[in-house]
């Protein structure tokens, strides 16, 4: 079974995953490039089309499943995540995605994603975060800045945001990771990488909104900009950033500093060595805080990645053990327990 | 012991039906009391049903009157329908027992009481300002002082236990000398004690000896001259057990899961009275029932809900408030046509209400709660039995015709017992289920001709890849669509869809004439209090009837023509008057309500009352 499925699925190309749908999206939304990424990685990641559901919430994002020729649910807002936990806990056989935004997975939903996320239920959960309400037409989110000046917001936000990534890890994500749409090459890796990953994984997706929110991620996303203001984070190689790749991030107690490695001061050998599988998760979270912090670049990259049992293989496992120990269930058996008696 | 004061000495008189009221604090065992008389009674082959009645607080400071816990059984020679409109018996451990609960006891009843729980602390917070006992305030009943604590302590003095242990085996003396009393077998409860404290000999000992202490107390004192027997009931044949509501339900959900070869999957959040179908199927894990305690409400129906859309059977269980949180998700399983049983144990309302009470006021919430047209079948368990067939007719129709249907049951009949004829799995209609697999002209909602279900294609089948969501659906194809004339076509579809389940349920049955002065048309839990006031009317000559309604949405087809054969139509119910609205708006009949809502069942009394008054005119 498994070697045909890698034989089917080796003749998958991005085509494949296009739905016959038109997509809706606006011109130049950054949602195109995510769908673009996917349907680019998903003939690579070794699952039959049949095997895939992609469940949503309510949003712009959560159009997601209608143009990828998977099985799809588009659910209701803020419910993605426990549909989808649904689905994977009464069919752990399937591979299970979610594609939400910032006001679907943080705003109505949030509590399902950190229960999600705890659980470390076997789904993916892509975040296209762009930091503003699209599909009602711009309202701040909950990861707009604060002071965001929107049309519920005239004079300004006074909601502090939710940081995603630091909120996954808080709630215990196993895979937590962040990259941007308009780095499509980073992009399929961060979703290779959540494929191949058992247990709860969650990218966030810097997304642009070129209609409620154009250029919230230029900083991150133009060039001349980025090259100061990303740092990308890499299995075992130190923090360096910087157009000449100049830069590093040193830690001075728990503080992470930029620090200059081209002029004899600091070497890589200063710099902070990223390690995603730390069970310990002080760095990561360190670096989830480097985000809004003006004097340090954005990490992107996997935070964290660590292996432990699923939700799903625990409920699996209790399943057969209790058969295993009792023996399939027998109805007849079932009706009679306890004290029964018999009327002649 | 001495033996002087021997049974024989007492006389024995029979009675073809008793009804006993325990009460005591929360703490003192009264539940448990209660279900220990049951099974010895069903047991002695009696036909009986029970009714507990406890505080939503779990240990209710003692003493107060807000705290008393009881349980009332009513077991007979004949059909039993109800836990009885009174007590022939009340047993109460203290003063607040006795205050709440002499409201319920019959002019020339028995109080059984506690001598030491009697005390001035017991008496102040029950808000007595001297003993009852010591005046004739109580000279309607018979009253026994009978010193159980003491009794019991004496009983068990020689085993060095420690004060509140010898305490709190007071309820076994308690039951003791109710056994003696109604000639019970006390072997069952041996047994269960011994289960009960397998590894703690010195409890199984200390309950067996109070247990015993208390029926030979009732041999041996002179204050108790007579004993009583009560005689089996002439019972269908066949092998029975004791059965709540709650258990039928979880029972009628594997025995459909495993009939329709599914597995069942339940989402559901502890929420009083629901939480034990959750306990209850969280042990069948072997029939590969899945149990998932989900975050919250709306998590425990959507996690349902993707259950069901991957090919399992999509359970959850809540009580009125968590019916509020899931309403948006059950119209999604309305939209995309999904089946799933949401099973709501009624109880007071609105808001957080009365937690432990029971009542029907969830009709409307489950007809009309959701937004837009939004339409579902409806159906309600009458009876603690009945629960097991309703749970089991609810996935029938929810797979047969990808439709979510929400079961009422309440408080009274979820918690509330009866004995119950088990059912052979063998003779459990088979539940068909087909997975289409064939993706050659495939469409996901492509209906069936006869029932107008779409086809239940589940993930994992080749080349059926198909997207369902919550925006309207395009006929046949599902895809998206705001086109005008496809939304009426839709809207229709599904309305009509539910109007076919009628042709597949059963007719409405008629108890009585089928024309006459006064029907009675009921729904739900009152099912045993119309029993009983029906047949006591009918036996005096009266022209009444009795509809029963399991199916609320959509209703049975030949109800409309049994109504117009009567003058009058009573709809009681333990809510403002919903489906009396319903019928008078369907049928356009003068349908009168009769209304309680205090949280209490209906009495057979208030019933017969009412239709009295009606007839006279």
């Amino acid at each position: 079974m498994a070697e045909t499925a890698e034989k089917e699925q080796k003749k998958y190309t991005a085509k494949d995953f296009q739905s016959d749908q038109d997509v809706r999206w606006c011109p130049g939304c950054g949602d195109y490039s995510i769908l673009a990424q996917a349907q680019r990685v998903f003939p690579d990641i070794g699952v039959e089309k049949k095997d895939i559901v992609w469940v949503s919430g309510i949003g712009c994002s959560s159009r997601f499943p209608y143009y990828m020729d998977t099985y799809g649910l588009h659910g209701i807002h803020g419910r993605a995540p426990i549909i989808a936990s649904g689905v994977k806990m009464a069919r752990p056989d399937l591979s299970v995605w979610v594609a939400t935004g910032d006001g679907d997975l943080l705003s109505i939903g949030g509590n399902h994603f950190i229960h999600a996320c705890r659980r470390n239920i076997d789904i993916k959960i892509l975040l296209f975060n762009n930091q503003i309400y699209g599909l009602t037409k711009g309202q701040y989110s909950p990861t707009s800045e604060f002071g965001k000046i929107t049309k519920s917001t005239p004079w300004g936000s006074i909601d502090y945001p939710f940081n995603p990534v630091a909120l996954a890890l808080g709630a215990e994500c196993t895979f937590v990771a962040r990259t941007i749409d308009r780095d499509p090459k980073h992009l399929q890796t961060m979703i290779k990488a959540a494929s191949e990953h058992t247990g709860t994984a969650f990218i966030e997706i810097y997304q642009n909104c070129n209609v409620f929110n154009d250029g919230a991620f230029f900083h991150l996303t133009e060039k001349g900009k980025k090259e100061n203001n990303v740092v990308v984070l890499e299995h075992g190689k130190p923090l360096i950033f910087g157009a000449d790749n100049d830069k590093g991030i040193r830690l001075e107690g728990f503080t992470p500093k930029v620090v200059d490695i081209s002029n004899g001061e600091f070497s890589r050998d200063d710099l902070l060595v990223h390690n995603e599988n730390n069970k310990d998760d002080v760095l990561a979270y360190i670096f989830s805080r480097m985000t809004y912090d003006p004097d340090l670049p954005t990490p992107i990259g996997v935070f964290r990645k660590i292996n432990k049992p699923t939700y799903d293989s625990e409920m699996q496992k209790q399943i057969h053990t209790s058969i295993e120990k009792r023996g399939k269930g027998d109805l007849d058996e079932l009706f009679n327990k306890g004290e029964t008696w018999v009327v002649k | 012991m001495d033996n002087n004061n021997s049974t024989q000495d007492k006389k024995t008189l029979t009675l073809e039906d008793v009804v006993i009221h325990f009460a005591g604090d929360s703490g003192d065992g009264m539940q448990l009391t209660g279900s220990q008389f049951t099974t010895s009674s069903a047991i002695a082959g009696n036909d009986l049903n029970t009714f507990p009645d406890f505080p939503a607080e779990i240990r209710a400071p003692a003493g107060t009157t807000y705290g008393v816990s009881g349980f009332q059984i009513h077991f007979g020679s004949r059909k039993i329908h109800t836990p009885g409109d009174t007590s022939d018996v009340l047993v109460a451990m203290n003063p607040a027992a006795l205050r709440v609960n002499l409201k319920h006891l019959r002019d020339g009843g028995t109080i059984i009481v506690n001598n030491q729980g009697f005390t001035p602390k017991n008496l102040k917070l029950a808000g007595y300002e001297k003993n009852p006992l010591d005046d004739d305030s109580l000279s309607n009943y018979q009253i026994h002082r009978v010193d159980i604590s003491k009794l019991t302590a004496n009983a068990l003095e020689d085993l060095n236990l420690g004060s509140k242990i010898v305490d709190r085996c007071k309820n076994f003396f308690a039951l003791g000398l109710m056994y003696w009393m109604y000639n019970r077998p006390i072997e069952p409860t041996l047994s269960w004690i011994k289960v009960k404290f397998k590894n703690k000999p010195e409890l199984i000992e200390a309950n067996t000896r109070a247990l015993k202490a208390g029926l030979h107390y009732g041999d041996i004192t002179e204050i108790f001259t007579t004993r009583y027997e009560v005689r089996p009931a002439k019972l269908t044949p066949g092998a029975y057990r004791n059965i709540t509501g709650n258990t039928a339900l979880a029972l009628g959900l594997v025995a459909a899961a495993q009939k329709s070869d599914l597995e069942l999957f339940l989402g559901a959040y502890p929420i009083t009275p629901a939480s034990d179908v959750l306990h209850e199927l969280s042990q069948f894990k072997n029939f590969n029932v899945k149990t998932f305690q989900a975050e919250d409400e709306i998590a425990a129906v959507s996690a349902a809900i993707g259950a069901s859309y991957a090919g399992g059977l999509g359970i959850t269980a809540t009580s009125g408030p968590g019916m509020a949180l899931k309403m948006e998700a059950i119209g999604l399983a309305v939209m995309i046509e999904l089946p799933l049983v949401i099973a709501n144990i009624q109880r007071g309302g609105p808001s957080t209400g009365l937690p432990t009470k029971t009542e029907q006021a969830d009709l409307f919430q489950a007809m009309f709660g959701r937004n837009s047209e939004a339409p579902l079948c409806v159906l309600a368990a009458s009876t603690p039995n009945d629960c097991f067939i309703m749970a089991y007719e609810a996935v029938r129709i929810a797979v047969k015709y990808m439709t979510p249907v929400i079961l009422l049951s309440d408080g009274y009949i979820a918690n509330g017992a009866e004995p119950w004829r088990i059912p052979k799995a063998s003779d459990l209609e088979k539940i068909d289920i087909k997975f289409p697999t064939n993706p050659e002209n495939f469409l996901p909602y492509k209906r069936d001709e006869k029932t107008l279900a779409r086809p239940w294609a589940i993930p994992g089948t080749p080349n059926m890849q198909h997207r369902v969501g919550g925006l309207e659906k395009e006929d046949k194809t599902g895809n998206i669509s705001y086109d005008a004339d496809n939304h009426q076509k839709m809207v229709d579809y599904r309305t009509e869809k539910i109007e076919r389940i009628a042709n597949d349920i059963p007719d409405a049955v008629v108890h009585g004439d089928i024309e006459g002065e006064l029907l009675v048309v009921g729904w739900g839990s009152t099912h045993g209090a119309i029993t009983s006031a029906i047949e006591r009317l009918r036996l005096n000559g009266k022209s009444v009837s009795h509809v029963h309604l399991r199916y609320l949405n959509p209703l049975p087809k030949n109800l409309g023509e049994i109504m117009y054969n009567f003058k009058n139509i009573l709809v009681p119910e333990l809510n403002k008057g919903q489906l009396s609205t319903i019928l008078r708006s369907k049928y356009l009949v003068p349908a009168i309500g009769y209304n309680k809502v205090q949280g209490l069942p209906f009495k057979a009394a208030e019933l017969e009352n009412k239709i009295e008054e009606i007839l006279r005119g």
